[in-house]
């Protein structure tokens, strides 16, 4: 550990070391930059955001007496002649689960001081997060035309294209911001804002790759949402 | 960079990249064995448990090894899990709720008032 706040403090395993810690009348999460800790709890915070979306959605869904559409058909693409359920939103999927990988990677070779290999992965996780948004408008968009709105549509209960709306938009305007900052901090990795430790905008903090992780903790706090907004609205 | 290499070397806390393409390859699979669920039209508690069992797979990969909770203390580990019971709670009440809600409605709706 080269925390300077914890030097000298005896890090402790398991159950008795988080005692130790809470208890030790200094930081609480040794070892952790506190850019760290707080996007931990800003995303802890999304999750709320997120449970009482998905929530509601069960409620809604739960309680009218009315036939909820069946996503695997409402979803489904024709292509080549064929229908094949659910495509669009499968590969929607692959490409968010290889974006987060890409993410995991330039994490690592950040901490490995690999400033190109670390920019080119996050570049490539950045046009994979554009990639999934496209192809969310153009889920949007053949919807839409289909006549699905937030207070009807032709497939069946009324609720669902409220709560498809809301639920798609909240996730999709996460990785819309997300794939914002990934493009700024390829730029600054490019730059070697983290080797020089440059500061950056707003803040005394001097640029490290620390940065990397935490940027990397909210693409896969967003590929997280996406597992489960793929199991209850498209699969079950 | 010669310089900060040496002068750091113990802020370094990476893994093998073998770890990252496991988990990034299981991550494959588990969304390929979802996406089957559909394509194969299991219906009912095959189809709700399987959802259930990918789902929580997938999201406990991505926090374990993408987000580094399996390498994080028990301090941070804790503060940022136990208030996942709350989550759950409220998914027991709501689902109480759903039920009385369509009871009544299905009674008044079709039995009438």
């Amino acid at each position: 550990m080269s925390d300077p706040k914890i030097e000298g403090y005896q890090l402790k395993p398991g159950f008795k070391g988080m005692a130790a810690d809470t208890g030790s009348d200094q930081t609480m999460f040794k070892g952790v930059h506190w850019g760290k800790a707080m996007m931990w709890i800003f995303l802890l915070s999304d999750t709320f955001v997120f449970s009482c979306f998905l929530i509601s959605y069960m409620k809604g869904r739960g309680s009218t007496p009315v036939e909820w559409p069946n996503a695997s058909e409402v979803f489904g693409l024709h292509v080549f002649g064929v229908d094949v359920p659910l495509l669009l939103i499968a590969i929607m999927t692959f490409v968010l689960i290889t974006s987060s990988g890409t993410m995991a990677l330039a994490v690592k070779y950040g901490y490995e001081k690999n400033r190109k290999m670390c920019g080119w992965l996050i570049l490539a996780t950045a046009i994979g997060g554009l990639t999934f948004v496209g192809m969310q408008a153009f889920e949007w968009t053949k919807l839409i035309h289909e006549g699905v709105r937030p207070w009807e549509n032709p497939f069946g209960a009324a609720q669902f294209g409220s709560f498809f709306f809301m639920i798609t938009g909240f996730h999709g305007t996460h990785v819309s911001i997300g794939v914002i900052f990934l493009f700024i901090y390829a730029y600054k990795t490019f730059a070697g804002h983290y080797d020089e430790g440059k500061r950056g905008w707003f803040t005394t903090m001097k640029g490290d790759y620390v940065e990397i992780e935490i940027l990397g903790l909210y693409w896969h706090f967003v590929d997280l949402v996406w597992v489960f907004i793929f199991a209850f609205f498209y699969l079950w | 960079m010669e310089e900060t290499k040496k002068k750091q070397p113990e802020q370094t806390t990476t893994h093998k990249i073998g770890i990252y393409l496991w988990i990034w390859g299981l991550l494959f699979v588990l969304s390929f064995f979802s996406y089957m669920v559909d394509w194969y039209q299991f219906q009912g508690m095959l189809r709700w448990s399987l959802i259930l069992v990918f789902m929580f797979l997938k999201a406990g990969l991505i926090m374990a090894f993408f987000m580094h909770l399996f390498w994080e203390r028990y301090a941070l580990v804790n503060v940022l899990l136990w208030p996942m019971t709350a989550i759950a709670c409220f998914i027991f009440l709501m689902v109480a709720e759903f039920k009385y809600t369509l009871f009544t409605r299905l009674l008044y709706f079709f039995v009438g008032g």
